[in-house]
């Protein structure tokens, strides 16, 4: 059996990031439930523009990672820095407001409110008007709304959806679902941005779209994207540094190029040669 | 791309609400000064505003925020004691119309409070359990006010001032629609409804979800005990058993009936639901009986699909496109007929 060493975390951030704080650095995360250990050892550090990737078989525990980040599970060893603050005992609110948003693997929007409503919760932390202006409708109601309502078209429009903004999240088609999950993440105007399977249920020439459109985000808005993904060519093709989740261990981390010809992660996908 | 459903504008929506009520005001009110109302109709008035303010209230916990609860009577009733207490307290000091609207502030504020009070054990639940939860709390404050000295017991309390009028009962049912229409449709409702749709995701967003849970749940519970210091001055005597949970079904029953989540629905079967039972009076012995099958047949009515089709036939906009759809097509069979 081939021994399982990391890569040290600093190699994957890339270079333009390199002399800033990294926006996230996680150490030694892990959760137990019960007495299984669902993740161990989960050291990664993203750079602040960075397009991170996280990958593994079905039940490596990737999505738990993700759980963790944003402290919907407390773990129960190592601790995660956002921007260089600790994360431990936040609310998953508090870590929102402090710069990680996320996304979904099973779709959750708020379907039966319209599609500008959905980015305006996004908005919720940076609309300005107190509860005496939402109950009045005065106090600076309607200019917090209208700045709201731009701010939201404006974002919808990055993905070329701002026609739709009308129309009900719940009877959106599944990938325009799936982009406004995104845009609502990017609502809460994150410093990093957890995308769990964003391709899920796209055709090629979607995925390649949204590749497209990833990078666009990351360009445009200065943040770093950290996503699971299970296409290969979408986290090959956009990911500048990637980890591979086995058991809940990373088993490798480095370039796709160092991914792609790594004999651990090979293993992991396809069974030991041989066997 | 034709299953994407448009929503109308809740602004517009809302106008219409208040449009609808306040015709409906004006005409009843013509009526009442006029003498043409006969007395057993003047005095559904103020119950019937009791009720909307009630079922438009607990739509806000049910509906918007998407949480069932059975207490509703139960934070009624503390308000209508605290009102009531304080206008027999106050009935030589203040004239009346400083008083009551103290007496409504102050009761609807001692709601509130017990809705924080009762709020902090209740809202760590969901669902079920959250519904049974709050139908105890409901059952056990109706106990305590029986076994208390200055509430009157399970004798009542006499002696407030009668002071609910219809008109006074009307401002108050515009101000509560006014002002949950405007939080529903602010940052805050939408917090409260992203809730609804999903707890999880409005976390993601950066929404303090057990705050805003503890919002609606409170305002709801404010409006509750305004329209129990209403309901308390509008008897002669105020009795403990009146809000047991019979009453808090009864208003589950208005808001479901009207539509969870929708206003104005709340205000037509709040209107239904208060009239009904007195209309079916000259039924005598099958009154009940009548009252439940009616109530059985609408719902059944208001979740079928082919009704809600009906409806969307029905309404303003789709009727004056169909007449201007005919008037054209006769107008081009006419062209037709003279270039013959």
């Amino acid at each position: 059996m081939n021994k399982m060493v990391p890569l040290p975390s600093k190699a994957i951030v890339p270079e333009r990031d390199a002399d800033k704080l990294p926006i996230l650095d996680v150490r030694h995360l892990g959760i137990d439930f019960g007495g299984l250990t669902a993740v161990d050892d989960f050291n990664f550090t993203m750079g602040r523009t960075e397009i991170g990737g996280l990958i593994g078989p079905n039940g490596a525990g990737k999505t738990t990672v993700f759980n963790l980040l944003t402290n919907v599970y407390r773990p129960t060893r190592g601790s995660i820095l956002v921007d260089g603050v600790d994360t431990l005992g936040m609310s998953t609110h508090q870590v929102n407001k402090l710069g990680i948003a996320r996304t979904f693997q099973n779709i959750r929007l708020f379907s039966n409110m319209t599609v500008l409503d959905n980015v305006k919760v996004g908005l919720h932390n940076s609309t300005k008007s107190n509860l005496w202006a939402s109950v009045t409708h005065g106090f600076g109601y309607y200019k917090a709304e209208r700045q709201a309502k731009e701010r939201a078209l404006e974002l919808l429009s990055v993905f070329h959806m701002q026609d739709l903004a009308g129309a009900e999240a719940g009877s959106l088609p599944y990938g325009a679902q799936r982009r406004l999950e995104i845009v609502r993440a990017l609502a809460t105007d994150p410093g990093i941005m957890l995308l769990d399977e964003p391709a899920a249920g796209m055709n090629p020439s979607e995925t390649t779209e949204l590749m497209e459109n990833i990078r666009k985000i990351r360009d445009t808005f200065q943040i770093a994207i950290m996503l699971i993904e299970h296409d290969m060519s979408l986290v090959m093709g956009i990911c500048e540094g990637i980890a591979v989740l086995n058991y809940g261990k990373i088993i490798a981390k480095g370039t796709p190029d160092e991914i792609k010809s790594n004999p651990a992660v090979i293993e992991a996908y396809l069974g030991k040669k041989g066997a | 791309m034709d299953s994407i459903k448009k929503k109308r504008k809740p602004l517009t929506s809302n106008l219409i609400t208040l449009a609808i009520v306040c015709v409906l005001f004006a005409v009843v009110f013509i009526l009442v000064e006029t003498g043409n109302a006969t007395r057993h109709m003047r005095s559904m008035l103020v119950p019937i505003c009791i009720n909307i303010i009630l079922a438009v209230s607990l739509n806000l916990t049910v509906g918007f925020l998407g949480e069932l609860t059975l207490g509703h009577a139960g934070f009624m009733s503390v308000g209508a004691y605290a009102g009531c207490l304080f206008s027999i307290a106050m009935e030589e000091i203040l004239p009346m119309a400083l008083r009551f609207p103290l007496a409504m502030l102050v009761g609807g504020l001692v709601a509130a409070c017990f809705g924080v009070l009762i709020g902090i054990p209740v809202l760590r639940l969901h669902g079920d359990y959250l519904a049974i939860v709050t139908l105890a709390f409901g059952e056990i404050i109706r106990s305590i006010i029986i076994n208390l000295e200055f509430t009157g017991g399970a004798a009542g309390l006499k002696g407030t001032p009668q002071d609910s009028t219809f008109v006074i009962a009307f401002v108050v049912v515009l101000i509560t629609l006014v002002v949950i229409m405007n939080l529903v449709n602010s940052r805050h409702g939408r917090a409260i409804t992203a809730i609804r749709d999903n707890r999880i995701a409005a976390e993601a967003c950066g929404i303090n979800v057990t705050y805003f849970r503890m919002l609606a749940f409170v305002i709801a519970a404010f409006f509750a005990g305004v329209a129990g210091v209403l309901y308390g001055h509008n008897l002669s005597i105020l009795s403990a058993s009146t809000f047991d949970y019979n009453k808090s079904i009864e208003l589950l029953v208005i808001v479901v009936l009207g539509g969870m989540g929708s206003i104005r629905g709340s205000v037509i079967s709040a209107i239904i639901i208060t009239v009904l039972p007195e209309a079916l009076r000259e039924l005598d012995d099958f009154r009940m009986l009548i009252y439940a099958l009616v109530l059985i047949v609408m719902m059944i009515l208001n979740a079928s699909p082919r009704f809600a089709a009906l409806k969307g036939k029905l309404n303003y906009k789709a009727l004056a496109d169909a007449v201007r759809a005919k008037s054209a097509s006769s107008k081009a069979n006419k062209g037709g007929q003279t270039h013959e």
